[in-house]
């Protein structure tokens, strides 16, 4: 056979994948309004002020948080209150072909709208002068690394104590052949039709902090995609609150203090 | 001086009104020169109010991406030239560059109004790359919008060169770049609690948040960016869509 007709085999094969079938199943057997699995551990890192590790679906990521601390380079500061320094980074072998360590395009925008997501939730007027830095490194992607990120930086700044209006939850929707669900993984964002949504609430007043879309839809579907990720964003923030009380709760803690006799 | 104007700001636009007299959906006077320049394939000058960008499309030949071998693509690029600004400085792309850049990229790649196949020249060995390079030559609020106009317009008019084994024959044409839809932003700025359409750079210091959403003429959108350190709420984020979808609509007309 030529090469010419397996490709065109394969691609007749993929335009043949079902991403929703008759059941409401997914590819990986979710729901439609069904989030991957996540798991949220808070103070990880013991060099950090504050930090977190998360782990949603494939995607594993690290936050830390240090400060608030002196801004540097001085001009940087501002005397009626603290900036916010996010960095957010993909790590080498976190996607399929070698990433260049360099931070590019991509990456600068997601620090730039992650980073003033998170000026809003922080009561930066408490730390003039400061800088608060939150550093993201993503070991393994699998979509959605922007709004784990941000979720997972959300409890890194609260571990770090720093005064929080709220925290934040974040998830991405979007449509797959026609569909609307609830955290596409990377086989669904790549599915001829997707649309990514990626949205960050502060999840007590509803208040949108990150939005951002690509793809092409309708008024009407976005409306619906909308609603399903603030449904999407309250469960975020279950495993947020879990987290942090795991980390602070009693029990845990004595349990520990007595191992350490 | 600006917060002696965003104080000002607020307390009109609490009264529904906006510092130069504009109803709080409406685009400053637009103008379009087209074809402007002749050395690039489009190109195209657009002022909006005392914003002033120029936009550039060259097409080059290039390899294709492994994973897309039978597709060319677009690159976006803005130059915050610092001559448009006391605040822009010369050097690499910041990130207020890079973020305008991939906004104006993501209204036009998502809308589908470039056939990507179609730039292909041979599969697996040349395809047509087609730069989209934006300058600002003056800053005065919204370079989203004035950006995003003048990337469409180039895009209308651009020539696509001539080539043979992969080289472009210097000064012949090949017919025109074809677009199936006509995708513009539209950027809104929270002040207080009030979204406004095309902020100047005064009401820019005053917002909060700033929305911009991607629509086409067939009312579908394709692109959306919150951006700057406030929240919005789902009511503006809604009004803003059903606003941006009619007011482009006008803005089509100029093209």
């Amino acid at each position: 056979m030529t090469t010419k007709e397996e490709k065109e085999k394969k691609k007749e094969k993929e335009e043949k994948k079902t991403y929703v079938n008759k059941k409401g199943l997914r590819l990986d057997g979710r729901t439609i309004d069904q989030l991957r699995e996540i798991k949220i551990m808070a103070g990880v890192l013991p060099r950090a002020n504050g930090s977190a590790y998360i782990e949603w679906g494939q995607n594993k990521i690290l936050a830390s948080v240090h400060g608030p601390r002196e801004a540097i380079p001085r001009h940087t500061a501002n005397p009626y209150k603290a900036i916010v320094r996010f960095d957010y980074r993909m790590a080498t072998f976190s996607v399929p072909e070698r990433k260049n360590p360099k931070p590019g395009r991509r990456d600068i925008e997601i620090s730039k709208v992650c980073g003033e997501a998170l000026e809003k939730a922080i009561f930066l007027e408490q730390y003039p002068n400061t800088a608060i830095d939150v550093w993201v490194e993503v070991l393994d992607s699998n979509a959605g690394s922007r709004v784990a990120s941000l979720t997972a930086a959300a409890v890194a700044v609260a571990d770090a104590g720093i005064p929080m209006r709220d925290l934040i939850s974040s998830v991405a929707v979007g449509r797959i052949d026609g569909t609307i669900v609830l955290d596409l993984n990377k086989d669904e964002e790549d599915a001829p039709d997707a649309v990514d949504m990626p949205l960050g609430i502060l999840p007590n007043t509803k208040e949108i902090v990150l939005l951002q879309m690509d793809g092409l839809m309708k008024k009407e579907e976005f409306d619906k995609a909308f609603e399903l990720g603030i449904q999407g964003c309250m469960q975020v923030y279950q495993k947020q609150i879990e987290a942090l009380k795991k980390k602070y709760s009693l029990e845990e803690n004595i349990v520990k203090g007595e191992q350490n006799e | 001086m600006w917060e002696l104007h965003s104080d000002k700001i607020l307390n009109l636009i609490k009264e529904g009104k906006r510092i130069d007299g504009r109803a709080l959906n409406d685009y400053r006077k637009v103008s379009i020169q087209r074809n402007a320049f002749q050395n690039a394939e489009g190109s195209a000058r657009v002022l909006l109010g005392e914003t002033d960008v120029i936009v550039g499309v060259k097409f080059s030949i290039g390899e294709p991406y492994p994973d897309m071998q039978d597709e060319g693509t677009i690159l976006v690029g803005a130059e915050l030239l610092p001559l448009a600004s006391p605040t822009f400085e010369s050097g690499p792309p910041d990130e207020v560059s890079i973020e305008l850049a991939r906004v104006v990229d993501r209204g036009i790649r998502e809308s589908k109004a470039i056939d990507f196949k179609k730039l292909c020249i041979k599969e697996g060995e040349h395809v047509f790359m087609v730069f989209i390079d934006l300058y600002a030559i003056n800053y005065d609020g919204n370079l989203f919008d004035a950006c995003s106009l003048g990337a469409l317009a180039s895009l209308l008019d651009a020539k696509i060169p001539k080539q043979e084994d992969g080289k472009i024959i210097k000064g012949e044409y090949d017919g025109k770049l074809k677009l199936s839809r006509k995708p513009l932003l539209s950027t809104f700025a929270k002040i207080g609690t009030t979204m406004v359409l095309d902020p100047s750079l005064a009401e820019e210091k005053a917002m909060t948040s700033r929305f911009s959403i991607a629509t086409t003429e067939d009312d579908m959108i394709s692109a959306l960016q919150k951006g700057e350190k406030g929240s919005l709420t789902a009511q503006d984020v809604s009004d803003s869509i059903e606003t941006a979808i009619i007011k482009t609509k006008e803005l089509r007309k100029l093209l």
